[in-house]
């Protein structure tokens, strides 16, 4: 799209839909088998990595270990005949690494700003935060409205 | 939940389920005021309907389809006339139909009623929508006056209801309506009273005509009028009125009459009625504690108030908002048969004197002085045009709109576009134009020798007839267009690529099937009976003529800005300077004092580019209206300027912004067309159709969207683009 301005609208349009849902739908896959979970999910401010924490012995968990390739989608719709022209949409497709070592911690703290009532479940070893590397989002709005942000390298 | 509430019954707590002018009649009622036999559907009714049916989430589509701060008025009204038509078709919860009857049955089965709009806010001082929402009268029997409440409610959308709510900022997600039916009083003078003048707030001003008030309200009929003195209510002044017609019940409404001779010598009213009328008005302005316009008729000696608002325009924000504007898009047919006459006899006809002059000056020699005094002319002459298009040409428009409305009232279709088609027989000039280009293609096409020489641009070996008519042609049409001449002598190289595109991918014909207009008429006509045949047979010429003029006056208009755009042309030439599109007039205004002064430093503006964050945009599905039926796949090529228009090859997708008239010779070899501006009666969505190419118009940043070279598919039944990548 040339016209940079709307660029910068998609890209507050994301980030107040990120602020204003806590949770998210995640899919990942088992052998080809779609497998879709409601995950507690926090966002860089770039905008850039999704994260979100799972015990270790979840099927999402198992899933990503076998294949990183996962998407994850945040709406905001309301369950209103208004959903049709005011909901909006984001799906946000790239591949996942396990957070560990040193940025961890960090990753925590950020994880926890957005969802502090987690702090046992973050802080369990048995817990794994997993980051979503997003390569792309795909934004639907107005029913049917859709446009592709590519992250930038 | 509250379906119906009597006048006896309604509080001032209730304002948000009955609305102001049901308000206000229940407290005239229980004040003792004489005002018909009424109950009120509250807006808990209307709610009812429209969740249970589904339509709540219909509207939402059609007022959603892009950010309603964007949508152009034409788009608002084709999004209205969807949603009257769903109102229309959509059945009535049983559950619902029942608890009405039961109320309604007892009350009128057997009356005559007047079903009139109730909104909430509707008569709230601040904002005044009198006149914006619609009221019925004359209606006998339960189902009709369930199918007019129905009207009623539709009206909430209307597009001039729609488009004053925008103006004002109010949430058009918000809107409710509750609807009054009244008990019909026949009244045989009827009128208004504003009890303070907007124009002297010492006045009062009475207007009164002959029969039912519908005729006055809606500016058929011309009223008599007096201004009173506030105080003492005698009479200052009386201006009577050219007394022709009246408007008494007919079938199933109110219709309009000649007024019967010994009515037309005297005024409606006399001093007695005026004294009456003036003394109630006063009593209620009282009540009330603000000034009040109200309505009145008279049935023998008696004196009937059928509704009482408080003045709202005129007094405080008088000029503040364009409901006026908004109001002349709903138009009678005597006033747009008036304005046919005007349009056609006299605005055309000047229209095309200012271009023909225009175009026939020779403003190559003219002193830089000299031109500067050109351009400014040229840009006033425009911009005085600019804004008769805006005043005439366009509330000319509804011509054809008030015919859909009506068509659709009548036949019920589940198109609700259904209607253009009856339009369409009438001969567009673009499409006269187009189909001399396809003859010269087709000479083309069949002229391997012709086809060489063009190809290799060997002009002087052409047959000289072809040339001949190729020369012809492109004055006749091209030389009024935004096309530039870049070519005098010889021919056009945008023409000769085009012939050459048309004659190698072959030529669309316009779809056109007489038998299916013929029938659809015949059986739009049918339904009358011979009295309203007539006038309904008056309305579809009415209609045609608005669909022709349409596409005409952008035409004409087209030819006008041209000129002003040659002028100032000529003046960035001499200047050696160019400057950015999209031109406008405060940018020839830059020229010509350039010319003027050779110190002067002209400045035009360019939007600043904003920084851009991490990541790159990419539409991937745009949604538009479906302004001409049908799939379209291939490859877009985005028309952005003149140069543009020589590159399109046969079966592109056509991207621009908006179809100008004169860029229609490039239709025909289109696979689909996807346009910024919006509309289903805009030129290209008519031209598309006369074609039967898919469209989708109303696009948001379509041209900014797109890429020449993107693979689209255009879906022109449901107005989605698709970008494939």
């Amino acid at each position: 799209m040339k016209d940079k301005s709307h660029q910068n609208e998609y890209w507050d349009a994301l980030t107040r839909l990120m602020g204003s849902q806590s949770l998210a739908v995640l899919a990942t896959h088992n052998q080809g088998q779609p497998y879709t979970s409601l995950v507690a999910f926090a966002g860089s401010e770039d905008l850039k990595a999704l994260y979100f924490v799972t015990g270790q012995a979840t099927r999402k968990y198992v899933n990503v270990t076998n294949d990183p390739r996962a998407s994850m989608m945040i709406d905001n719709r309301s369950n209103a005949p208004s959903d049709i022209a005011d909901a909006m949409a984001a799906t946000a497709t790239g591949s996942v690494d396990i957070v560990s070592g040193i940025e961890l911690i960090e990753l925590q703290d950020i994880y926890l700003q957005k969802h502090p009532h987690l702090a046992e479940f973050v802080k369990s070893p048995s817990t794994r935060l997993i980051r979503l590397n997003v390569s792309c989002y795909y934004v639907v709005n107005r029913f049917q409205n859709v446009v592709e942000l590519h992250m930038r390298k | 939940m509250i379906l119906i509430k009597s006048l006896d019954q309604i509080q001032t707590s209730d304002q948000h389920l009955v609305g102001g002018k049901s308000l206000a009649l229940a407290h005239l009622y229980q004040n003792g005021f004489p005002v018909p036999k009424a109950v009120c559907l509250t807006t808990h009714v209307y709610e009812t309907f429209i969740a249970a049916t589904g339509l709540h989430t219909r509207i939402q589509m059609e007022i959603n389809r892009k950010d309603f701060s964007q949508m152009r008025w034409e788009e608002i009204w084709d999004a209205a006339l969807r949603i009257r038509s769903f109102f229309l078709k959509a059945p009535i919860p049983p559950e619902l139909n029942e608890n009405l009857t039961r109320v309604l049955k007892p009350l009128f089965e057997n009356a005559v009623v007047a079903v009139r709009s109730s909104a909430p806010g509707e008569d709230a001082s601040g904002s005044s929508f009198a006149g914006l929402h619609e009221s019925f009268v004359n209606i006998r029997g339960l189902e009709s006056i369930i199918d007019h409440v129905r009207l009623v409610w539709a009206s909430l959308w209307s597009d001039a209801a729609m488009l004053y709510r925008k103006e004002i900022g109010l949430d058009v997600n918000q809107s409710k309506m509750a609807v009054i039916i009244q008990e019909m009083i026949d009244g045989d003078r009827s009128g208004v009273i504003f009890t303070r003048n907007p124009a002297n707030k010492h006045e009062s001003v009475i207007e009164s005509v002959h029969g039912l008030n519908q005729g006055l309200v809606d500016g058929i009929i011309e009223p008599d009028r007096w201004t009173l003195d506030i105080e003492s209510g005698n009479i200052l002044s009386h201006q009577p009125a050219v007394r022709e017609k009246w408007m008494i019940a007919g079938p199933g409404g109110a219709v309009v009459d000649d007024l019967p001779v010994q009515k037309s010598g005297i005024p409606s009213i006399d001093s007695d009625d005026i004294r009456t009328v003036f003394k109630q008005a006063m009593a209620s302005e009282k009540l009330f504690d603000y000034p009040q316009d109200m309505e009145w008729t008279f049935k023998n000696r008696q004196m009937y108030v059928l509704q009482s608002r408080p003045i709202s325009t005129g007094i405080d924000n008088q000029g503040t908002d364009d409901r006026g504007w908004y109001l002349s898009l709903r138009r009678s047919l005597e006033s747009l048969k008036a304005l046919r006459v005007r349009i056609e006899k006299d605005l055309i006809v000047k229209m095309i004197e200012d271009a023909d002059l225009l175009a026939a000056m020779d403003i190559d020699n003219l002193s830089d002085h000299d031109l500067a005094a050109e351009i400014d002319r040229r840009s006033k002459i425009y911009q005085d045009w600019e804004k008769i298009y805006w005043a005439d040409f366009i509330p000319f428009a509804h011509g054809m709109r008030m015919f859909g409305q009506v068509y659709n009232d009548t036949i019920k279709p589940d198109d609700p576009f259904e209607f253009v088609s009856l339009l369409e027989t009438s001969d567009l000039k673009s499409i006269e134009r187009n189909r001399k280009l396809e003859q010269l293609a087709e000479s083309v096409r069949h002229d391997q020798k012709l086809w060489n020489h063009l190809k290799s641009g060997q002009t002087e070996l052409i047959d000289p007839d072809f040339y001949g008519n190729a020369r012809h042609f492109f004055h006749e049409y091209m030389d009024a267009s935004h096309i530039e001449v870049d070519s005098p002598d010889g021919l056009s190289e945008i023409l000769v690529s085009i012939l050459l595109e048309m004659a190698e991918g072959g030529i669309k014909q316009k779809k056109y099937s007489e038998k299916s207009h013929k029938e659809l008429e015949t059986n739009f006509l049918n339904m009358f009976d011979e009295k309203s045949r007539v006038h309904n047979e008056e309305l579809l010429d009415l209609a045609r003529a608005s669909y022709r003029m349409r596409d005409d006056d952008n035409m004409f208009l087209g030819r006008i800005e041209r000129e002003m755009k040659r002028a100032g042309a000529a003046g960035k030439q001499r200047l050696g300077i160019n400057i950015p599109r999209p031109e406008s007039p405060e940018m020839f205004d830059e020229i010509a004092s350039s010319l003027r002064d050779s110190d002067y430093q002209p400045v035009f503006k360019k939007k600043a580019a904003e920084k851009v964050k991490g990541f790159d945009v990419q539409a991937r599905q745009l949604i538009g209206q479906p302004a001409g039926q049908g799939i379209g796949t291939g490859i877009a090529r985005v028309i952005n300027t003149r140069e543009d228009l020589g590159l399109f090859c046969h079966g592109e997708i056509l991207v621009c912004d908006a179809i100008d008239p004169n860029m229609t010779l490039i239709v025909p070899m289109a696979a689909a067309i996807v346009e910024r501006r919006g509309g289903m009666l805009i030129h290209g969505a008519i031209i598309a159709r006369e074609y039967g190419i898919p469209c989708i118009t109303g696009v948001p940043d379509a041209t900014a969207a797109i890429n020449s070279g993107d693979q689209l598919t255009v879906d022109g039944f449901l107005g989605i683009v698709t970008i494939i990548r």
